[in-house]
């Protein structure tokens, strides 16, 4: 049996960015704050050497102006892939020095944005000679990779995640198969069953998350191949 | 959100591009890819055990061209089929140990690295007899075993492989590749081995074996591998046409165990002599 190589289930939020439903449009538009906030953020901090302030302000700034002017529904796909052309847009809102007083709000409520966290993650792995748009693509990378660990811990089983947790996620690479089956009181074939299942999972969540912030089945197909080399 | 290094990203990439290896197989980790394909550790849950997974990029007959090689140096191969992507892939021994490549930047004396080599040919040799040419023997793809098996590895490979620095001359203009074309690689694996060597006889074997006309190489990689051989053995190499101080220089190794024993022996002579004349 051939299955197809990347799951169709998740509709664009990209694409939902222009819908006439307003609630679609803020539904899109929270989902597309949590996958990029941090990436901007950083990029702003790291490439364009604003101070935290500066940064936070240009940061929430962006995504306000950005969700009342609907300018995110102006993306052509034909142009540039969906992450260009929002990190474009936001270099040029840095240009502009667009820096506002209001905060990204959602259902009336302001949304808390934990900068806290993301200054501490500046340096934590220091870019090496990467230009402005290389540091870009790889924060986006770690915040989609970030995403679809939250969303795998919320689908499946505790024992199977706290296996994925102590194997691919710690930076601890000693840790053997053996190991793990001795920590959790498993058989070994059993720790790679789980394992293999939970990455799948993973590989999915993956494809899902990207499925959701691309417009067009082409430019999916291009993110996949550069986040997970998979076979288009 | 939890915070990812970039090891751990790194790792994650991996492993999540493993491949789906159906119920009898469990993938472990890339060991390694190549143009060819990508090959994975995996669990063979039917037999409880760790084989080598070979997942194949464009479907050819490339497990049947490895299956029909049963020879000690040649990897065997275990099973075949399709993955659940419709994938080929092929199942093969695990082999542990140290890749040519690496084990020769070790320190290790230069007849030991002559003795892998002539197994080298040893196991292309069988293959070339089987009609099997490899097209991209290189260190990298001779593993030297943890118990001293020496195995090739990577065989089936398309007319497109070969890898810069042991091509044939002739394989980089596409033309068809013969035994002669694995003997190239061979004489470039030689050469790898020999960095810095002053021999003459081992520098003309090597410099024979990649002449740039294939009429002017060993017709088989049995003839190269016969020749190291007879370097081994203090015998005259047909790839070089020794001066007579040479010959007695090879001779007088070859045979200095016995020239010890004759001068020892015509030492206690004239002691005897001399002992008795005083």
């Amino acid at each position: 049996m051939t299955v197809a190589p990347f799951p169709t289930t998740r509709r664009s939020v990209v694409l939902a960015l222009a819908s006439d439903d307003a609630a679609a449009r803020t539904r899109a538009f929270d989902t597309l704050v949590a996958l990029y906030w941090k990436p901007l953020y950083k990029y702003a901090r790291v490439a364009w050497r604003r101070t935290r302030e500066d940064a936070e302000d240009l940061t929430q700034s962006f995504f306000v102006r950005a969700f009342e002017k609907e300018s995110l529904a102006t993306y052509d796909a034909s142009k540039a892939s969906f992450r260009t052309f929002l990190r474009l847009l936001f270099d040029r809102s840095i240009s502009n020095e667009q820096k506002a007083s209001a905060r990204i709000k959602r259902g009336g409520g302001e949304v808390h944005l934990d900068f806290d966290a993301a200054e501490a993650e500046i340096g934590r792995d220091e870019p090496r000679g990467a230009t402005p748009e290389e540091y870009f693509q790889a924060e986006w990378v770690r915040s989609v990779f970030g995403v679809a660990v939250d969303r795998l811990r919320e689908r499946c089983d505790a024992t199977d995640f706290e296996l994925f947790e102590a194997y691919d996620l710690d930076d601890d690479r000693t840790l053997t198969y053996r190991d793990l089956a001795t920590r959790f009181g498993f058989a070994e074939t059993t720790v790679t069953n789980h394992l293999a299942a939970t990455r799948r999972r993973f590989r999915e969540i993956v494809l899902d998350t990207l499925r959701e912030v691309t417009a067009t089945d082409a430019e999916f197909r291009a993110e996949a191949k550069s986040l997970l080399g998979a076979k288009a | 959100m939890r915070f990812l290094s970039d090891d751990a990203i790194a790792h994650l990439r991996e492993v999540a591009e493993l491949p789906d290896a159906g119920d009898r197989y469990r993938v472990i980790r890339e060991l390694g890819r190549g143009g060819m394909g990508v090959v994975y550790e995996v669990h063979d849950a039917e037999l409880d055990r760790s084989v080598a997974m070979k997942v194949i990029a464009d479907p050819h007959s490339e497990a049947r061209t490895i299956a029909r090689l049963e020879h000690p140096g040649i990897v065997p191969v275990h099973d075949a089929g399709r993955l659940p992507d419709g994938r080929l892939f092929y199942t093969m021994k695990l082999v542990r140990g140290t890749r040519l490549d690496a084990f020769a930047r070790e320190s290790h004396p230069r007849t030991e690295l002559l003795r892998i080599f002539t197994r080298v040919c040893d196991a292309v040799a069988f293959a070339h007899a089987n009609g099997v040419v490899h097209r991209d023997l290189k260190p990298e793809n001779v593993m030297v075993g943890e118990f001293g098996a020496v195995l090739v590895m990577d065989w089936g490979t398309t007319a497109i492989a070969g890898t810069p620095g042991y091509m044939a001359p002739e394989q980089q203009r596409g033309s068809e590749a013969d035994a002669r074309t694995d003997v190239h690689a061979l004489g470039a694996m030689l050469s790898f081995l020999l960095r810095g060597e002053k021999d003459r006889r081992l520098n003309a074997i090597a410099s024979k074996a990649t002449a740039t006309n294939p009429a002017d190489r060993y017709a088989n990689a049995q003839e190269l591998g016969a020749d190291v051989t007879r370097f081994l053995d203090g015998e005259p190499v047909t790839a070089y046409r020794e001066n007579v101080f040479e010959q007695l220089g090879r001779l007088a190794v070859r045979y200095q165990m016995l020239i010890a024993l004759i001068a020892a022996y015509l030492l206690m002579r004239a002691i005897v002599f001399f002992w008795f004349r005083l």
